[in-house]
């Protein structure tokens, strides 16, 4: 249970003014000037220290992703970019930093392109969020107008220019390398890596993107010191986090509590508990909707941290909470959000562009039973076909809720399977 | 040099290539769908997968660069399952229409599924199908068949730079096309149907007409430009049914443009098949017999300087060797193959050569183009230019009417006087050229074939001099033609004698009667009008103007009728071979100056092409290296004088019918008609 004090995002309820005046009432902005006087690698050691990993769902160590950028400005710029296109369904967390706690962003942004060296950088906006870019936008010009931004930033010497900009509503791209095609003005497509963005990002220039959430906790890191942050949580799962959860519970919420926290505290201590109690539950997606989902059993003692959930063969993804209790019809459920990957499928490698409408065309079967048993295997196996073959993740995303239904609910579908062939004894028997 | 282990077979190899080039070298075959080493690395296709000890998943070979110590496997059983998968993915919305489609036989996706797919499928569910595109005349579109490799999209951005084609939609609904339905407006579209490794893109003329297998294939050299592109002429019977380009890096790399690749059809149409005789002002059918006649009773007594020969933009060597001799012993000096009149020829051998080579545009860093439009010209070649461009190590100007060439370029103006300017030294451009390591200037024939071309000529020459682009092996000094014959003739010395007469002479010659009979070698492009009263010898291939004129015809072959020798604008001498027989009573050029010489008393010291050919490298030693370069030294070439205050132009408007067979084929007219947006004139049988 997170103590108040830990508690990095005050506002996250929007409570209190969410611009300057409010934000440096809550400590935003407070020595910023002498965090960067620290230098680049101090800066960056001390976010390694903290343990902070990106908290987009791949959870690489931050300070270990900053690490990567050349030493030294070259002849091509650095960039920051942060990558505000939260599409992973479920997720709501980066949105409430942008309403209602910008002043961390900007903030954020300003410290880690300090420390790797970018004197610009980009914020990459989910088209939706027209009124979040609002706020971001007004933070962003407040912090102008103060001089915190902009040329001399804090009265450091160091200039930085911080754009907002705005997508136009594809998942595809919120993965980095998409994110930076768009950004560029072309068709939102990944890229091959190598080259990582750390050599050859936007506008072939070195660049780092960043999840909101890990640019905007890193300011209060680099306040309250690494070993602090470390200090919550289990090792290697460190830190606080935004946890979003919807679904059958009594009062979906967003809520920032410490890593590692039990699934079951997580729902019932801020959520209400499930819908009819935690008996009634029947499945959770526990990291938005690219993970496998986990049966009842499993949520009853597994943590929230990537280590935990990666045991039991999901992950922490981005935090989004998917609750389910036993009125969902769960196969129906993923076939939801197989026909959301079908539809997000950027088209360019093979894999995914057909896999995903294959798998989505057999879902739907699924959901009616209209298939043989054979083929549940037959889906299994090409989710697996799928899955690491794919120039970026959404393929495996795209595979994992399938692979997680069938581990877990495979006698589901067998018995959709064995209802509708009973229901139509004809077609059965051809 | 990193050292890799490919399925335990150790090997240095160069740094920055990539694991798939690797493997190559190691002699492990990888799929490939979009991989091609002309284009960039888009890494979609996933058939390339490949294992490598320590990644977790399997790797794109095609865009993985190789690392010190990377351990590869190319047949495990993570690879097999990898290509299984792919190949069936790619399968499950193909549409399998093999049978149906013009690419079977010579498909990527059918090789490829019978080595590495399934034998069966197991895609219960419907198939995606996909609106056809439009793509113009040329390429036909079953975007059904499509399997998204975008070799067709990175083609036409990167090598032909005319981005019209692109992918819109995503996922399962994106389509390749060009967005807003139009005909694709590059004269190197055709090249995407050989990229398409499925029958996606397909050639339109070609639709349903033949089978790979029952094709005859010959190596031949295409006549549209001076380029001389290496071509694949497939015939089956007497009809040729497609041209192919063959690879040759120092040439054409394995680009043809659409001129080369679909005026084949001309070749059937308009093809004069028998010998003409003209009686009472019509042209009327005749023997060989009495077509040889007719001439020799013209040529009885006749005085050699009333006799005059030119030789058309499509002659092989050997013919115009014939002619020449021929016109030699009959007295004549009056001998010309610049039917364009163009001020090249006289002087040295590098003063109409591109000396700097095709190939040798890789190196140039600053280009300096003078009357000269290559996209038109020589559309491959402009190919070359644009992939030097695009390493960004290139400046280049051009002196001519502003042009999409399809890079960038400064344009300095169109005056001729520019060029003095940068001779002298006082334009800011010739600091460009002066401080390039390997600087190029070329002039087209639009600037050359004009009353002042030869002072033109002499100032180019004057740049090339002054502004240090002939140095120690570099020659920078460049002419890019546009017939194939020309630089074969002015190597031969096909040229007006001493006393003899030039193109524009002979014609005026023949307007005031000085000259009695012209022979015109597949010469169709000067101005009949000026022959005047003149008897004219048309040989040649195809009713068009030189034949409406002509007092007798005599039916020669095309080029891909013959074995001929042609020159190209660098000076390589190549080797077109015989893919079809000359149509009809037609017969190969050089046999009939051979036949016309015997009935003349002037019997041709040769009796077959060997023959011939050893006559012909003995009196002109460039031909004998065959695909080579003979070494032409720097030396005096142009006629100092005065500039015309008269803007340069591009001698061609309509990139597809410069020539007999252009202007006959159907082809090229629905070109012309969709690409250009230029109506062709009705004719009375219209509708």
């Amino acid at each position: 249970m997170l103590k108040d004090k830990d508690r990095i995002f005050t506002n996250i309820y929007g409570l209190h003014d969410p611009f300057l005046a409010g934000a440096r009432a809550r400590g935003d902005w407070d020595g910023t000037k002498e965090i960067l006087e620290r230098g680049r690698d101090k800066i960056i050691d001390e976010m390694k220290a903290s343990g902070l990993r990106g908290r987009g769902g791949a959870g690489f160590g931050t300070g270990l992703k900053w690490s990567f950028m050349p030493k030294e400005i070259g002849a091509r710029p650095h960039y920051l970019v942060v990558n505000a296109d939260e599409g992973e369904p479920g997720t709501c967390k980066d949105r409430e930093i942008l309403r209602h706690e910008p002043h961390k962003l900007v903030e954020g942004c300003l410290i880690a392109s300090f420390a790797m060296g970018a004197h610009a950088a980009y914020i990459y906006v989910r088209g939706e969020f027209f009124r979040e870019t609002q706020a971001l936008q007004r933070a962003v010009d407040e912090a102008y107008d103060n001089g915190l931004i902009g040329k001399n930033a804090c009265g450091t010497g160091w200039d930085f220019d911080l754009y907002v900009h705005r997508g136009a509503g594809a998942y595809i791209c919120g993965e980095e390398t998409a994110l930076i095609e768009s950004l560029e003005g072309k068709k939102g497509q990944p890229r091959l890596k190598p080259p990582f963005p750390a050599n050859s990002g936007l506008y072939g220039c070195p660049t780092t993107v960043n999840n909101v959430e890990s640019i905007a906790v890193a300011p209060e890191i680099l306040r309250r010191g690494g070993a602090w942050f470390a200090g919550i949580g289990r090792p290697n799962n460190t830190g606080t986090k935004l946890f979003n959860i919807s679904g059958h519970v009594n009062h979906p919420c967003t809520v920032e509590e410490e890593m590692s926290i039990p699934l079951r505290e997580l729902v019932e201590r801020h959520a209400g508990g499930v819908r009819g109690g935690w008996d009634n539950l029947l499945a959770i997606i526990p990291g938005g909707a690219s993970v496998p989902v986990l049966p009842k059993s499993i949520c009853d003692s597994v943590l929230m941290d990537f280590d935990s959930l990666r045991e039991v063969r999901s992950g922490l993804g981005t935090a989004a909470v998917m609750v389910m209790d036993k009125s969902t019809d769960i196969v129906a459920a993923i076939a939801c959000l197989s026909h959301f990957y079908k539809h997000e499928s950027c088209g360019q490698c093979t894999p995914c562009r057909e896999g995903t409408g294959w798998m989505a065309r057999m879902m739907t079967r699924m959901v009616a039973g209209d298939a043989s048993t054979r083929e549940i295997d037959l889906l299994e196996q090409v989710t697996r076909q799928v899955e690491g073959h794919t120039i970026c993740a959404l393929g495996d995303a795209a595979a994992w809720p399938i692979q997680g239904l069938i581990r877990h609910f495979r006698p589901e579908l067998e018995r959709r399977i064995e209802l509708a062939k009973a229901r139509a004894p004809r077609a059965a028997a051809e | 040099m990193p050292k890799i282990t490919i399925d335990d077979i150790e090997l240095d190899v160069e740094p920055g290539l990539t694991v798939l080039q690797a493997c190559e070298l190691a002699g492990k075959e990888i799929p490939r769908f979009c991989y091609h080493e002309r284009l960039s690395v888009a890494g979609n296709c996933r058939m390339c997968l490949v294992e490598m000890e320590k990644a977790p998943k399997p790797i794109a070979s095609c865009a993985m660069p190789v690392g010190e110590g990377m351990k590869i496997k190319t047949d495990s059983e993570m690879v097999k399952k990898a290509r299984h998968g792919v190949m069936e993915f790619l399968l499950i919305n193909h549409p399998l229409d093999c049978p149906i489609c013009d690419q079977g036989g010579e498909c990527d996706l059918q090789d490829q599924a019978m080595g590495y797919g399934f034998d069966r499928s197991r895609y219960l569910e419907t198939k995606r199908a996909v609106d056809d595109k439009n793509l113009g005349p040329l390429v036909k579109t079953i975007m059904t068949r499509c399997i998204h490799c975008t070799r067709c999209v990175r083609f036409a951005t990167e090598v032909a730079g005319v981005p019209e084609l692109g992918a819109t939609g995503r996922g399962e609904t994106m389509e390749i096309g060009t967005y807003v339905e139009k005909a694709l407006s590059s004269e190197l579209s055709g090249n995407i149907i050989d990229l398409c490794p499925v029958g996606a893109l397909t050639s339109k003329p070609y639709a349903f007409v033949a089978r790979p297998w029952e094709l005859k294939k010959t190596e031949s050299i295409d006549v549209t430009d001076a380029l001389g592109s290496n071509i694949r002429v497939d015939a089956r019977g007497s009809e040729i049914l497609r041209v192919l380009p063959r690879v040759n890096e120092d040439v054409n790399e394995e680009w043809i443009s659409d001129k080369a690749r679909f005026s084949y059809d001309g070749l059937l149409r308009q093809r004069l098949d028998k010998p003409y005789v003209r009686h009472d002002g019509k042209l009327r059918p005749a023997s060989w017999d009495e077509a040889f006649a007719a001439i020799t009773a013209k040529l009885k007594g006749l005085e050699g300087k009333k006799l005059a020969a030119i030789a058309g933009d499509l002659a092989d060597c050997e013919s115009m060797f014939a002619l020449k001799s021929l016109m030699t012993s009959l007295g004549s000096q009056n001998l010309d193959c610049r039917q364009d009149g163009s001020a090249v020829g006289e002087g040295a051998r590098s003063g109409y050569l591109f000396n700097s080579t095709v190939a040798g545009i890789e190196q140039a860093d600053a280009i300096l183009l003078v009357g000269t439009n290559p996209r038109l010209e020589a559309a491959v070649l402009n190919a070359r230019i644009r992939k030097r461009f695009l390493t960004g190590k290139v400046k280049i100007a051009i002196v001519g009417p502003e042009a999409d060439l399809t890079y960038k370029h400064q344009n300095l103006g169109s005056n001729p006087a520019i060029l003095s300017q940068i001779a002298a030294g006082s334009h800011a451009f010739a600091e460009t050229l002066k401080q390039a390591q390997k600087p190029m200037l070329i002039i087209g024939t639009g600037a050359l074939t004009r009353a002042d071309g030869a002072a033109i000529l002499a100032s180019a020459r004057a740049v090339a001099e002054t502004c240090g682009l002939i140095k120690d092996g570099w020659n920078g000094f460049n002419v890019l033609h546009r017939a194939a014959s020309r630089v074969g003739g002015l190597d031969l010395g096909f040229l007006p004698g001493a006393g003899g007469r030039g193109t524009d002479s002979i014609l005026e010659g023949t307007s005031s009667g000085a000259i009695e009979v012209v022979y015109l070698l597949g010469a169709d492009e000067i101005d009949m009008k000026r022959l005047g009263k003149a008897f004219v010898i048309y040989q040649g291939h195809h009713g068009d103007a030189g034949a409406a004129r002509a007092d007798v015809i005599l039916p020669g072959a095309a080029y891909t009728e013959k074995d001929g020798t042609y020159v190209n604008t660098e000076g390589r001498v190549q080797r077109a071979q015989r893919a079809t027989f000359p149509l009809g009573d037609a017969r190969e050029d050089w046999t009939i100056l051979r036949a016309l010489s015997e009935r003349l008393g002037r019997k041709l010291p040769f009796d077959n092409l060997d023959a011939l050919q050893v006559k012909m490298t003995k009196a002109c030693p460039t031909l004998s290296g065959v695909d080579a370069i003979a070494p032409a030294a720097w030396g005096a070439f142009g006629k100092a004088g005065d500039l015309a205050n008269q803007d340069f132009t591009y001698p061609i408007a309509n990139f597809y019918m410069t020539d007999a067979i252009g202007r006959a084929s159907v082809t090229m007219a629905k070109c012309v008609a969709e690409i250009l947006g230029q109506g062709v004139p009705r004719t009375g049988t219209h509708g």
